[in-house]
């Protein structure tokens, strides 16, 4: 059976959920290796989650640098593995390490798939989750990139044998220097792009998230903002749900003083049941909903924080 | 003097209903185009870039006949001049054609850096940029939210999901940047009578010494294989708060289990 690689999204080792999603739909191709950026000891959850193999690259190259080494390393074992597919994980990195992968081993690329089929045929949302396609690489290996909550991580054992690799990266691949990183401080709630719950606030919270905040935490739930709340400087960029944000595609989405423009809906239609809370009764994003409130958001979430709060005893 | 090549992408209107062709390619003559808006943050950083010093802003696209009013648009904002490339045989490109087309085009102008917009507000895979940068063998520092220039190096920040980062490049450098950059300018009614002057130069495949086998729907890398549109969704229950909204929102989230 062919080597299906994945590329590992650790933090500081914590290797995130969309990774485990990765190695349980490359079991579907093919034989599950990883592909480990980092030192020390590799975390046991991936030979728990059926990696067979796993690379280990270990070189300040990798963190000192934007994509163009980690890049290199991949395609190197590519050559070397001949693989059925390389998956990663449709973040931001995630596409431009694919992208570079793909054209150094001369592989197609499909991005933001959502499922992948055992024969590589690859399901994407497209135009603001108007349209479903399925979409196949036809040239060399599949290389994909899969959107967190694409899969239901499942436990099961593969060898998880080490293999440290070591490549030579080219002075070419070292053109983008990172001269300072700045950690985000722990928000203690989920990441927004893994969350199966976020709850999201717009215009209508005045530049106050604390209701929000607080609704949120009742349910677990990650924070996000519309547009016109980022733009108002209410909250930080990197919580920005839309088309030049993140796409989020929970389980609920709740959206709350959001009126629901086109470049917001492109960010969060695909979620799966959507609640909105909004004074405006005409306001569009009501055209999407399971269940709408027309009120205002600082009256509601609090009432409904407390019955949740009660609920949960 | 700084020559910035600004690429940019005619894309169909996100307001509009958007939809395929029957070959499964994105249907472009059904609704009206635009520059697409993260690439009109492109052109407003090179022209801050260039009013800072001295130079000039070149704008690049590839795309049928319409793409010339994204070109326009640009140089109705000031841009200096245009190069649209455009060839039949370039329909249905995947990224890879495209940024082999871009690579091409760029190697016949004169440039110190190259500027795009994160992604494309139709495909809006955001690969184009660093695809460009590797086949040019040219460093890219991408998804930028603020943009300095000080001689031959180039600084951005990104605000990335675990960090935020400096990163720094020389030389000849592809930039990507996102709408945290600042608002584009509108054109002024100068700007506008201006473009109607400035030269845009119409290349073919055959100018940039490729040939219809490097591009098109037949020889893309993957393919669309069918495609449907989501079903309606049914409508939702509305209700109209009156002292009970929150407490009737949380009944529905324990309904479907959330809570």
């Amino acid at each position: 059976m062919s080597e299906v690689l994945v590329v590992v999204d650790h933090v500081d080792g914590a290797v995130t959920k969309p990774t485990l999603e990765l190695l349980t739909i490359a079991k579907r191709l093919g034989e599950p290796s990883a592909i480990y950026f980092g030192g020390g000891a590799v975390p046991s959850v991936l030979a728990e989650h059926g990696a067979e193999k796993i690379y280990q690259l270990d070189d300040a190259a990798y963190t000192d640098f934007l994509v163009a080494p980690k890049a290199e390393a991949i395609a190197k074992i590519a050559g070397d593995s001949s693989p059925a597919a390389v998956l990663l994980s449709s973040s931001a990195e995630g596409k431009e390490i694919a992208a570079r992968v793909a054209l150094k081993i001369e592989s197609g690329l499909i991005t933001d798939a959502v499922d992948v089929t055992a024969d590589g045929v690859t399901t994407q949302s497209v135009f603001a989750g108007n349209f479903t396609v399925q979409s196949k690489v036809t040239k060399g290996a599949s290389v994909i990139t899969v959107k967190p909550n694409s899969a239901n991580p499942e436990a099961s054992a593969g060898a998880g044998a080490v293999e440290a690799v070591s490549v030579d990266i080219s002075d070419a691949a070292k053109g983008a220097k990172i001269t300072d990183s700045q950690p985000k401080a722990e928000s203690g709630r989920p990441e927004l792009t893994e969350a199966a719950i976020v709850v999201a606030g717009g215009r209508g919270t005045g530049g106050d998230f604390s209701e929000v905040e607080a609704f949120a935490d009742s349910l677990g739930a990650a924070v996000g903002a519309s547009r016109a709340a980022v733009d108002s400087g209410w909250y930080p960029h990197s919580f920005q749900i839309g088309q030049t944000g993140k796409t989020v595609s929970p389980q609920l989405y709740v959206a709350n003083g959001i009126s629901g423009a086109i470049q917001h809906r492109a960010g969060m239609q695909t979620s799966k049941t959507i609640i909105a809370v909004n004074k405006d009764d005409e306001a569009p994003i009501f055209e999407l909903v399971d269940f709408g409130v027309v009120g205002d958001l600082k009256t509601v979430l609090p009432q409904a924080t407390d019955e949740i709060k009660k609920r949960k005893g | 003097m700084t020559k910035i090549v600004v690429a940019v992408k005619y894309v169909p209107d996100a307001t509009a209903n958007r939809s395929f062709n029957a070959d499964n390619t994105v249907d472009r003559d059904g609704v009206d185009g635009l520059l697409s808006e993260l690439d009109e943050y492109a052109v407003e950083q090179a022209l801050q870039i260039i009013e800072a010093g001295e130079g000039e802003v070149t704008v690049l696209t590839v795309g049928p006949d319409d793409a010339a009013d994204a070109i326009r648009k640009a140089l109705q904002m000031g841009a200096d001049a245009g190069v649209h490339v455009k060839d039949d045989a370039i329909h249905g490109s995947d990224a890879f054609a495209t940024s082999l087309v871009l690579a091409e085009a760029i190697k016949k102008l004169d440039y110190d850096l190259l500027f795009f917009g994160m992604t494309s507000t139709d495909g809006g895979m955001g690969v184009v940029p660093t695809l460009v940068a590797e086949r040019l063998g040219v460093p890219a520092v991408t998804f930028a939210s603020e943009v300095t220039v000080d001689g031959d190096t180039v600084k951005i920040r990104r605000d990335g999901d675990v960090a935020a980062q400096t990163v720094e490049a020389t030389g000849k450098v592809v930039v990507s940047v996102t709408d945290q950059t600042g608002e584009a300018r509108y054109p002024s009614f100068k700007g506008i009578m201006a473009a109607k002057k400035k030269e845009v130069q119409e290349w073919s495949l055959a100018d940039l010494g490729l040939d219809a086998a490097s591009v098109g729907l037949d020889n893309a890398w993957s393919k669309v294989e069918s495609f449907e549109p989501r079903p309606a969704r049914t409508a939702g229950e509305i209700v109209t708060d009156e002292g009970d909204g929150g407490t009737k929102l949380a009944e529905f989230l324990a309904s479907k289990k959330f809570v």
